[in-house]
């Protein structure tokens, strides 16, 4: 199983880069714990009415495993994929006898084991903070979700290293595209108080399917099992345009 | 002489209009250090990439190993090494992890700690890449570029940027490579990294070779001319020197004295006229000096046509 052990040793120096890297660590790990925080802080413990009365608080916890989990996965992959390539490491690496899918492997490896770590993270804050209900009755549907999720905007990160030409232009590119969709999909803004029409706007992103789902799952309201196929549907789909655009698409060598 | 290591026949390759490489031979042997000398867009990158199976060639027949790189298995990249152009590092890894890491890619790695003695980097092996100074980064790129144990190993312009004490120890560090029985090509646009590493040199100019041989008989050194100059007190009277070389330049210099060269195929017949000249005129002869054409007079002569 010589392709498993490779990909578990890229893992491993994967795991060790990005600890090192305090942007990444700042950005990925940090920053949503810091959202979740202040946003809890401002909008305290009204309840929602439109969302059966869910508490603000509880509502904020899938917000923020979307955003941690997007954090980890696209974000992370679209700028530290980008700055590799630049770097000509990927270069380097295509020069080895390491077959070019482990390389790659190990780091969505990475991003798929921090948006576990996140989302656990998050999760027991809401707890213990906010006292924001862990979902045990739909772990299941939490866990789909998260595969679902990570899967498919980590090939959403790799094919937006086909459009970013730079690693000065990756930090830009890659807020220009999620800044906005958190706010449209309800993640930085309770979605009772936004739009109709611009939530429907932001059902044709992947970041607001995500979200509904996570909620589903999350929502102490939700009747049953909390698997939101349809929302996981449109996610995938994404996600397999991306993974389409990566291989077709995907440069190992610095564009600039 | 056993199977050549590398042999290119009429390689070419062009981007858009641009003839980067226009039909090079060229053979490098087991256990040869070989150069390509040549100044900036020569063309030498892009002939090294071809031969690590980065890029595609236009024409020619290429064998690296026994392969065509352009069509390059895992087997074969167990046997290459490859350092490029610039340095390049996952600056948040240590020296030891950065090799670990590259070695885990090998069936056959050598091992960490000796390839770490092998570049000196045994101080520094707990010390993030992002942490060394720039020839020990350059370092441990060739020592990334060893780990895997390669029979062939590519540098790519080693040490272009250094100062002359990184340099020198980058240098004696190829050179030891030799001791490994690396077979070894190096591109570069210094002189002397040629002069002090290879066995052969080739140079390259425009996308050709104009010249290929060992340091020390390239270019055809003796057809260029040699070069005798002295210091003669100012004002003093040049005739009776007509005839002596090819070419005689004489201008005056601070201090009151004039500065005399010639250039001549005749060094020692014109030196024994200069200085029977000299004595019988009773000419005080300073700074007498004999300069065969260096290697850089060679490689500037045929480089800047």
């Amino acid at each position: 199983m010589r392709p498993v052990s490779l990909a578990l040793h890229e893992f491993r120096f994967a795991q060790k880069v990005f600890w090192r890297n305090p942007a990444s660590v700042f950005f990925t790990a940090l920053l949503p714990v810091l959202f979740l925080l202040i946003f809890a802080t401002i909008f305290g413990d009204d309840t929602i009415k439109d969302l059966d009365g869910v508490k603000v608080t509880t509502y904020y916890i899938p917000a923020i495993v979307t955003l941690a989990v997007i954090s980890a996965t696209m974000v992370n992959l679209a700028m530290n994929v980008t700055i590799a390539r630049e770097e000509g490491l990927l270069k380097r690496g295509r020069g080895t006898p390491l077959p070019p899918w482990v390389f790659i492997a190990g780091r969505v490896g990475n991003a798929i084991v921090i948006s576990a770590i996140m989302l656990v993270v998050v999760t027991l804050i809401g707890k213990l903070l906010y006292d924001a209900p862990i979902p045990w009755d739909r772990i299941p549907a939490v866990v789909v979700t998260l595969v679902v999720g990570a899967a498919s905007f980590c090939c959403l990160g790799l094919a937006m290293t086909v459009i970013i030409p730079s690693r000065e232009a990756a930090s830009a590119i890659t807020n220009a595209i999620t800044l906005p969709l958190y706010f449209l999909s309800g993640i930085f803004i309770p979605e009772n108080e936004i739009p109709d029409g611009v939530l429907s706007f932001a059902n044709h992103f992947p970041v607001r399917d995500f979200f509904e789902a996570f909620f589903t799952a999350y929502s102490p309201k939700t009747v049953g099992s909390g698997f939101e196929w349809g929302e996981l549907a449109v996610v995938a789909i994404w996600g397999l345009a991306g993974l389409v655009i990566a291989l077709r698409y995907f440069r190992w060598t610095p564009r600039s | 002489m056993s199977e050549p290591v590398i042999s290119i026949r009429g390689l070419r390759k062009s981007y858009d209009e641009l003839e980067a490489v226009k039909g090079i031979d060229l053979e490098v042997f087991p256990e040869e250090i070989f150069a390509v000398l040549g100044p900036n867009g020569a063309g030498k990158t892009t002939t090294v990439e071809i031969l690590e199976g980065y890029r595609d060639r236009d024409g020619g027949e290429v064998s690296v190993l026994g392969l065509d790189p352009a069509r390059p298995t895992a087997a074969w990249r167990e046997r290459i090494g490859i350092v490029l152009q610039t340095t390049t590092l996952e600056p948040a890894l240590t020296v030891r992890e950065s090799l670990q890491q590259y070695a885990g890619y090998y069936r056959n790695p050598r091992d960490v700690d000796d390839v770490i003695a092998l570049v000196g980097l045994e101080d520094q092996s707990g010390t993030r890449a992002r942490k060394l100074s720039g020839g020990q980064q350059r370092r441990l790129d060739v020592g990334i570029a060893l780990v895997g144990d390669p029979d062939l190993l590519f540098l790519d312009e080693p040490t272009t940027g250094f100062d002359p004490s990184a340099r020198r120890q980058a240098w004696e560090m190829v050179a030891g490579l030799r001791d490994l029985g690396k077979t070894v090509l190096l591109t570069t646009h210094y002189m002397e990294e040629a002069q002090f590493l290879a066995d052969r040199v080739g140079i390259i100019s425009e996308g050709e070779i104009v010249a290929l041989d060992h340091p020390e008989n390239l270019g055809d050194r003796r057809r260029l001319p040699t070069t005798i100059s002295f210091t003669v007190p100012a004002g003093t009277d040049l005739s009776g020197l007509e005839g002596v070389g090819q070419t005689l330049s004489n201008h005056d210099q601070e201090g009151g004295s004039q500065a005399v060269s010639v250039s001549t195929h005749e060094a020692v017949s014109d030196l024994n006229r200069i200085t029977a000249w000299a004595i019988e005129r009773q000419v005080e002869i300073d700074q007498l000096e004999v300069r065969r054409p260096s290697l850089e007079d060679v490689y500037l002569e045929l480089t800047e046509s």
